[in-house]
């Protein structure tokens, strides 16, 4: 097979590296290779705006000697560059301190089983192809409406690549993936209240992607649903984030949990491990061997295997997110996860959006969030938001320039509900969550 | 050695391109009617090194270098890209982008010079501006520093980075343009803790200059102090009170605000395609009489300059509101063509990997007639924000958000307390007509953003003077 032939070459390459790296010097070596090859199309008020062809590669590599390291990359792959590349990182850890924590993985943690995960759908797509599937998506957004006004427009990413990843362990594998998507950004105008909005698909398999014409049609609806939004008196009222929401309340709990927060001290969940972080019914895992899933992996960034395990069980938390040298620093082992988590999965509960909507009866629907505005240290939060205003279950109005605000720590423990409604589109899987009560700024 | 002779040596000499194979490149292109083409060569080096823990944890040396092809016949754009600059790869890549395109006809192009002008900054390698000894020696010395600065500090994170960056581009008047960019950056980071409670402070800066000027006048000391007192402030901070109040926004990087609020929506793509909050309000009042806002790449030195932008257009001091009243918009090439105006010298891309479009470059506020003081004293209850830690506008709708880092309370004009985990959000088109006093004070940022767009980032500069905001909603956890 092609692909295989041409992770062998990468393999190689990478090979070729780490052997560099002992030759120069260095007592141990990791070093990753990726190649990427990808059509981007987009269409516009009903014609093909751009087309672009994405040709990227890229090679990085870390060196040690003893304790101390270095690293260096580039993006030209030629025995010359890769050979300067060694000696720049070299030459690096020639100045940088000793660190005790500093190092290759386990051997014993590396994975040494490969499944085959489905990650690797080329699309057979052709530019022209693309612009009209675009153009399709496009025009079920703008024929949906009269209020449809104006567009962003609509666009096809297909990207196809290869990633290598070897350390002087022993440790050499390469694997073909896949990651396509398609996308429509839509205005909506009433009078003098313009809005927009956007929806989106994303697979490893072209066949699992909505079909253009859902895309278009959702991105519609959801630019229409804002106009004439309006703000809220400044009250307190619980807040229920809709599932694309309520994933990145997923992701500050990750990060709260993560290595490098926890050995700075940076973390408003220092030493809460064992400890009750969500009510009882939360149950939060990661699932790195789901077929065909967008965030499923053998092994980390690293190469360190990753397993299927329990985060939160019963709302306790069960473990960390991990990389070698965090967990070495908090006398840990690593989990598998540098580079981050494996299709996070927080268990979907029994009601659907609708009845999480009868669920929140009266108060604040989130469906967008904008700014920073969390403080990992603390766990204080206050972001810009709008959504709608429910009442008695149903939706009233839509909402916009307020703020929500509260405290990580005591929005996680008072969660009331999850919903049934998962948005299964990133690495991060939940559905709309429910919480008791945050303080809303508005006019 | 002049600029373009220096990118020719960094970007073409070690891949043996030359310039007869960028005129067939381009020729190539040209055979095709398109009513625009480019073909944009950089070669981009850059290092990183981290200081914690009391030790030199990283380091790392970085080496981006490629070419991108380009094609633009009405709104319609054919773009390609490749790490490997060498010359069949690009002939390819001029054959996909100009099927943007369909007929085909001959066409030949000779290079010439572009017109050039003095640049805004050196033609140097920072990179090569200290030894790696002296590097370390630099951050062990601020970390130290630092450290002595108060018993409560837990933690010191020093981090520099210095990107030599050369860029070559070729249009379809076969005219040639040559930059090389100099960029440092360096940060400090203080984790404080006193009775079990933590707190953090960030400060840093950087130019399109060397390492030097981090050493000059201490600067590098003067980040760690301003990080501790921040990180100090933020000790005493109660919590941020909630609804809307007077806003009064501190000089200097408070001028994100006019960045978020108001300058992503002058840029030309949006109201080339009227999706803009902005769109179509040429020439009528934006903001209060006393607002003046200009985008200026002519700063010398500044962290968001460029001699030329990434289109080879010289770049500009652009008004973009003029006692109030809406000027005019941010241009690249394609927008400006399509609008109808001179491009402004804002056509920026992130890399050769990324295409093209309008982006600020140091966009700021003029002084007004207030004395800083006096602002202040105006105030019944308000609240003074003095450093944000970012923001984020809804382009269409207007709305915008921040955090304020720092911030304090006023009573009864004067400043009373620190409050934390103030988010400022309002409407970017009303926002600058609520300005009811400017200060004389105008400061620009220390030189440390990065602005988003569509996924490419690239660096920039704020700055205003001290406003006055007659009414902004502040969520804070407090009602």
């Amino acid at each position: 097979m092609q692909n295989q032939q041409e992770i062998n070459r990468l393999k190689n390459i990478v090979q070729e590296l780490l052997d560099e790296a002992v030759k120069q010097g260095a007592s141990a070596a990791e070093a990753g290779l990726s190649q990427e090859n990808g059509l981007s199309v987009s269409a516009r008020l009903g014609d093909v705006e751009t087309i672009e062809h994405h040709c990227d590669q890229g090679l990085g590599v870390t060196v040690y000697f003893g304790r101390r390291k270095g690293s260096a990359s580039t993006t030209d792959l030629s025995s010359a560059s890769i050979k300067e590349t060694v000696s720049a990182a070299c030459s690096i850890a020639r100045y940088t301190s000793d660190d005790n924590y500093a190092g290759l993985p386990d051997k014993e943690l590396l994975a040494t089983e490969f499944p085959d995960l489905d990650l690797n759908h080329p699309w057979a797509i052709s530019a022209d192809e693309a612009i009209a599937l675009a153009i399709e998506c496009e025009d079920a957004a703008r024929s949906f409406h009269p209020e449809i006004s104006n567009s962003e427009g609509a666009s096809i990413n297909t990207h196809q690549g290869i990633r290598v990843m070897g350390n002087t362990l022993g440790f050499l594998h390469g694997y073909a993936s896949t990651r396509h998507s398609l996308s429509c950004s839509v205005l909506a105008q009433r009078g003098d209240s313009m809005q927009r909005d956007y929806w989106y698909s994303v697979a490893r398999n072209a066949l699992n992607l909505e079909p253009a014409v859902d895309v278009g049609k959702k991105s519609a609806q959801r630019a229409l649903r804002r106009l004439e939004a309006r703000s809220l008196s400044t009250r307190q009222s619980p807040v229920l984030y809709c599932a694309e929401t309520a994933s990145g309340l997923l992701g500050s709990f990750i990060g709260a949990i993560s290595g490098g927060n926890l050995y700075r001290k940076s973390s408003f969940l220092l030493d809460a491990l064992g400890t009750q972080v969500f009510p009882k019914f939360i149950h939060i895992y990661e699932q790195p061997f789901l077929k065909g899933a967008l965030g499923s992996s053998a092994y980390d960034g690293e190469g360190v295997a990753t397993k299927a395990r329990d985060i939160v069980s019963e709302g306790i938390l069960q473990g960390y997110v991990l990389s070698t040298y965090s967990a070495r620093k908090l006398g840990m082992q690593s989990t598998g996860n540098a580079g981050g988590v494996h299709n996070l999965t927080i268990t979907p509960g029994q009601l659907d959006y609708p009845a999480m909507l009868k669920e929140l009866n009266t108060g604040l629907l989130v469906t967008e969030l904008m700014g920073q505005g969390v403080n990992m240290v603390t766990g204080d939060y206050s972001r810009g938001a709008a959504g709608f205003w429910v009442e008695n279950g149903e939706i009233q109005y839509p909402v916009e320039e307020i703020t929500i605000a509260g405290n990580l720590k005591d929005m996680f423990k008072n969660i009331i509900a999850v919903g049934s409604d998962v948005d299964y589109r990133g690495n991060i899987r939940t559905g709309s969550i429910l919480a008791e009560r945050m303080s809303i700024a508005g006019e | 050695m002049e600029i373009l002779n220096l990118a020719r040596q960094s970007i073409l000499t070690p891949v043996g391109i030359h310039d007869g194979d960028i005129e067939k490149i381009m020729s190539r292109l040209l055979s095709s009617p398109v009513d625009a083409a480019d073909i944009y060569f950089q070669s981009s080096h850059s290092e990183s090194w981290v200081m914690e823990g009391g030790i030199i944890k990283e380091g790392s040396h970085n080496i981006d270098q490629g070419a991108g092809v380009r094609a633009v016949s009405g709104e319609k754009t054919g773009f390609a890209y490749s790490d490997r600059i060498e010359l069949p790869v690009l002939l390819e890549a001029a054959n996909n982008v100009k099927a943007i395109v369909r007929q085909g006809q001959e066409a030949q192009v000779g290079l010439v010079k572009a017109a050039n002008r003095s640049p805004y900054y050196p033609s140097i390698n920072p990179l090569k501006s200290l030894t790696d000894q002296q590097k370390i020696d630099l951050l062990r010395k601020v970390d130290s520093e630092t450290r002595k600065l108060d018993g409560r500090i837990e933690e010191v994170i020093v981090s520099m980075v210095g990107v030599h960056d050369s860029i070559l581009v070729a249009n379809q008047d076969g005219s040639l343009a040559a930059d090389v960019r100099p960029l440092v950056r360096m940060n400090v980071t203080v984790i404080v803790e006193e009775n079990g409670h933590r707190e953090q402070g960030s400060m840093g800066g950087g130019a399109r200059s060397d390492y030097s000027c981090f050493i000059e006048e201490d600067q590098a000391l003067e980040y760690g102090r301003e990080a501790v007192r921040q990180a100090l402030v933020n000790l005493e901070a109660t919590e941020a009170p909630a609804g809307n109040m007077t806003v009064v926004l501190g000089p200097g990087w408070p001028g994100i605000l006019l960045h978020e609020a108001i300058g992503h929506g002058l840029e030309g793509d949006f109201n080339r395609k009227g999706t803009s909050a902005f769109s179509g309000r040429v020439g009528e009042r934006v903001a209060s009489d006393l607002c003046t806002v200009v985008d200026d790449g002519t700063l010398a030195g500044r962290r968001g300059s460029l001699s030329i932008d990434d289109e080879g257009t010289i770049t500009e001091k652009t008004v973009l509101i003029e006692n109030g009243i809406l000027k005019g918009y941010m241009q690249d090439k394609l927008n400006a063509r399509l609008m109808g105006v001179k491009p402004t010298g804002n056509g920026r891309r992130q890399s050769y990997a990324h295409l093209p479009m309008p982006r600020m470059t140091n966009t700021y506020m003029l002084p007004g007639p207030h004395n800083p003081q006096d602002i202040i004293k105006s105030v019944k209850k308000g609240l003074y924000a003095r450093n944000f830690a970012g923001g984020q506008v809804d382009i269409t709708s207007g709305k915008f958000v921040f955090s304020a880092s720092e911030a304090y309370l006023i009573e009864n004009g004067r400043i009373t307390r620190p409050v934390k985990g103030a988010t400022l959000i309002g409407n970017g088109p009303d926002v600058l007509t609520k300005v009811s006093m400017v200060g004389n004070d105008l400061e620009l940022d220390s030189g440390v953003g990065t602005c988003g767009k569509d996924g490419q980032s690239v660096p920039v500069g704020v700055g205003q003077p001290t406003l006055k905001i007659d009414g902004l909603t502040i969520g804070g956890t407090s009602v």
